[in-house]
């Protein structure tokens, strides 16, 4: 099983006191979710995988995504996406900039037409140059799920990613985050305090204690 | 399985980034080291430049037979600790009585404008408004005081210091009044004065004892400046301080630029007995303020409500800092009067007519000084806010942070009296040959304007949602391009903001452009002090609106530039 993210004997240490230890496979298509209560070092371990690890933890232990161990590279290079509880789209670029910040490479009319294409993807057709503090709550979600997606990733991790919303909406993004992430083939790491996210997601469950 | 370096930069970025702060602690602490040297070597006889080799003591022997001494070191001491209380007490009052209220808001936005007013412009505004010939007795007279003529009292440039202390506190309470609201955010002041309250304390003394401490411990370094700054100040005392003998500081300045080098010895030994001074005077506020802490405490455990005190802290706070606020304003506006008045008999309140020939006539003078002033601005502003967000952005990247000791050596040099390293720096350069003022002038205003422009862009940084960081780099996009991109232009404001108040320190700086210039650079700030002894008050009066008006600009600019470029942009209006 070369394809998908491994997580190899992860531990992280903050001090002398070890937090989590972790060891895990995610193959392509499929939903890991890790749940624990808060300060269990659910949101330190994302940051292990996306490379951003704050200096007061050490960690030992490899990260390799299909096949290949990313644990040392930096974070730019690791083509993991990330998608937080607030959507933090960029405050003062448009809503197509914001989707262009993710896009790899083209030529500017090829960019552009991505742009189009993915903005009538997530039903916001003619948003391009919409500011992003105009957006509903549920768009500005949209926005974000489709700006890590334009820029390719190989997985994908999701820190609480719908906890601020409202509950229709959550099934509704939740729904849609899952069914882009299985139709791209990626490893999807959860995050959630929430039973029905774990239950949507019908894969595997890991409990960190705290 | 071994550890690794998670996801920090490589090892050549980290030795940029990881270096960056240590250049600007080298660039911050060189030049006041070098100066320091500068002022302790002719001040034991060694001063090559006048062919004098030889160490004694004799600078000092000097010093101490000039009849002066004592005056002007009584003189130091006393406007230095009055105009810290003094400035303290407003700023304590104003706070306990008045935090949270209409009143406080409204006093708020009329003092923030005011620290920007250099100093030498607010001590001019003042002379202009309380001398016997200034505006207040023109305003009351004849009709109260019956005077047809100017009283021959002296109210500026009394023997006690007493307007040099006043001119001083009107520019230090809205510095402590902004230091204190920066500290009030992180003190949860609101919920203990609820605590406080609901226990039945009077406002003034719940304040007192559940806020200030917090407060207090927050602004502390501030302080200390405001105390080492108004005990060493120059440009203020030349226009409000007495004469004969004059504080201790302006003495070091005539003597610095008397045409005997030989002079240069007594004035540094001068200048060393002021930093010996400013030491002892901060070991005595360090002394004075265990001894508060000891009485506060006992104060606080016998639990007395004080609710009476109210009744009287509350006006009086209001009063003062009113009146602090409005004597700045007020002499502001008569500056301007000055400066376009025509013929102006006493004790009239108003010129006879205006008139815009005293700008036309000083225009030249002032558009040189202008450019000059706006220049030497420009650069160590520019110098200043690249060293900043770098050490900054180094802390981000290198995941250090600046430690409680770095940060005091980032304000030594205001903790430092400029008077006592600033002769030095003077007698290095001609020493070194140097010709030109223009460079050294700039590099020791950077000096002063880092620790302002650190100060003002450090809080807005760190609050910056790092996640951002996170998902741009998730995204592909390398951190120089997340700096660049994403980092600047959100902070945009801040940064703008910034840029404006290091631009007001440069321009109210004067002691480091005259001494680091050799009198050679002109800048707004120090043509204005060069004329008053001259008591030409159009004159004065033009260059005061000039110096104040280069600093408006940079405000109005850092206000309203972010407004018009994010008009689009709703989620950058806080």
């Amino acid at each position: 099983m070369v394809n998908g993210l491994h997580l190899n004997a992860v531990a992280i240490r903050q001090g002398t006191k070890t937090l989590l230890h972790v060891d895990a496979h995610i193959a392509a298509g499929e939903v890991l979710t890790v749940m624990g209560p808060s300060g269990s070092g659910k949101s330190t371990l994302l940051s292990f995988i996306t490379g951003h690890l704050a200096p007061a933890f050490t960690a030992t232990g490899s990260v390799t995504l299909n096949g290949q161990d990313i644990t040392a590279l930096q974070p730019e290079q690791r083509k993991i996406g990330i998608l937080f509880q607030d959507d933090l789209l960029f405050p003062h670029l448009s809503v197509g900039v914001n989707l262009a910040f993710g896009l790899r490479g083209g030529s500017k009319n090829e960019r552009q037409t991505a742009i189009k294409n993915a903005l009538s993807d997530i039903d916001l057709d003619g948003f391009a140059n919409r500011d992003p503090a105009t957006l509903s709550g549920g768009q500005k979600a949209r926005v974000a799920l489709m700006r890590v997606l334009l820029s390719e990733p190989k997985a994908l991790l999701l820190d609480e990613a719908f906890s601020g919303l409202d509950h229709d909406m959550r099934a509704q993004i939740r729904d849609m985050t899952f069914a882009f992430a299985r139709q791209k083939h990626l490893p999807v790491l959860m995050v959630t305090h929430d039973q029905e996210d774990a239950k949507a997601a019908g894969g595997p469950v890991i409990q960190l204690g705290a | 399985m071994t550890d690794r370096a998670v996801g920090r930069p490589a090892k050549a970025a980290r030795s940029f980034w990881g270096a960056l702060p240590l250049l600007t602690l080298i660039i911050m602490i060189g030049p006041v080291l070098a100066g320091l040297l500068g002022t302790v070597l002719p001040a034991f006889g060694y001063l090559p430049a006048a062919g004098l080799g030889a160490f004694s003591i004799a600078p000092f022997t000097e010093l101490f037979a000039w009849k002066g001494i004592w005056a002007a070191t009584r003189l130091s001491v006393t406007t230095g600790f009055a105009a810290t209380l003094l400035s303290l007490a407003i700023v304590t009052l104003l706070m306990a009585g008045w935090s949270g209220t209409r009143a406080f808001r409204w006093l708020e936005t009329l003092l923030s404008p005011l620290l920007s007013v250099p100093h030498a412009a607010t001590a001019f505004g003042i002379a202009f408004l309380i001398a016997p010939s200034g505006w207040i007795a023109r305003m009351i007279s004849p009709w109260l005081t019956g005077w047809e003529r100017p009283p021959d009292v002296l109210i500026t440039q009394d023997p006690l210091g007493i307007a040099l202390t006043l001119g001083l506190v009107t520019k230090e309470v809205p510095f402590l009044l902004l230091m204190a609201l920066a500290a009030k955010g992180q003190s949860a002041s609101a919920q203990r004065m609820r605590v406080a309250q609901s226990l039945g304390y009077g406002r003034v003394s719940g304040w007192l004892k559940s806020v200030f401490p917090v407060i207090y411990a927050q602004i502390r370094l501030p302080v200390l400046v405001v105390l080492a700054y108004s005990m060493s100040v120059v440009d203020v005392a030349m226009i409000l301080g007495p004469t004969t003998p004059p504080p201790l500081s302006v003495q070091v300045v005539k003597w610095m630029s008397d045409p005997d080098r030989s002079k240069r010895l007594i004035a540094s030994a001068a200048a060393l007995w002021q930093l010996a001074l400013v030491i002892a005077a901060l070991g005595v506020w360090w002394l004075g303020e265990r001894i508060v802490a000891r009485i506060g405490l006992d104060w606080v455990e016998r639990g007395a409500r004080n609710k009476m005190w109210d009744k009287t802290a509350r006006p009086l706070g209001l009063t003062l800092g009113t009146a602090s606020a409005l004597s700045v304003l007020l002499g502001l506006l008569c500056l301007t009067i000055w400066s376009v008045a025509g013929f102006w008999g006493y004790p009239d309140a108003l010129p006879q007519s205006l008139t815009t020939k005293n700008w036309a006539r000083r225009w030249p003078d002032i558009s040189d000084s202008l450019i000059t002033t706006f220049q030497i601005a420009a650069l160590s502003v520019v110098v200043a806010l690249a060293l900043v967000i770098g050490c900054l952005e180094a802390e981000h990247r290198t995941g250090r942070s600046l430690s409680q000791k770095g940060l005091w050596l980032i304000y030594a040099p205001l903790l430092v009296p400029q008077i006592a390293f600033l002769p030095g720096v003077q007698t290095g350069l001609i020493m070194a040959g140097a010709t030109s003022g223009f460079w050294p002038v700039a590099l020791m205003h950077v000096v002063f304007v880092l620790p302002y422009v650190f100060l003002s862009l450090t809080d807005p940084w760190r609050n910056w949602d790092g996640r951002i960081d996170t998902i741009a780099r998730s995204l592909g996009t390398s951190p120089t391009r997340v700096l660049l991109t994403l980092r600047l232009p959100m902070l945009l404001r801040p940064i703008l903001t910034a840029t404006a108040v290091g631009f007001a320190v440069s321009v109210g700086q004067y002691l480091p452009t005259l001494l680091a210039g050799g009198g050679r650079v002109a800048t707004l700030t120090t043509e204005a002090v060069a004329l008053s002894s001259g008591g030409d008050r159009r004159a004065i009066g033009a260059f005061g609106v000039a110096q104040t008006l280069t600093l408006i600009a940079p405000f109005a600019i850092a206000t309203l530039l972010p407004y018009w470029l994010w008009r689009n942009r709703k989620g950058l209006h806080g």
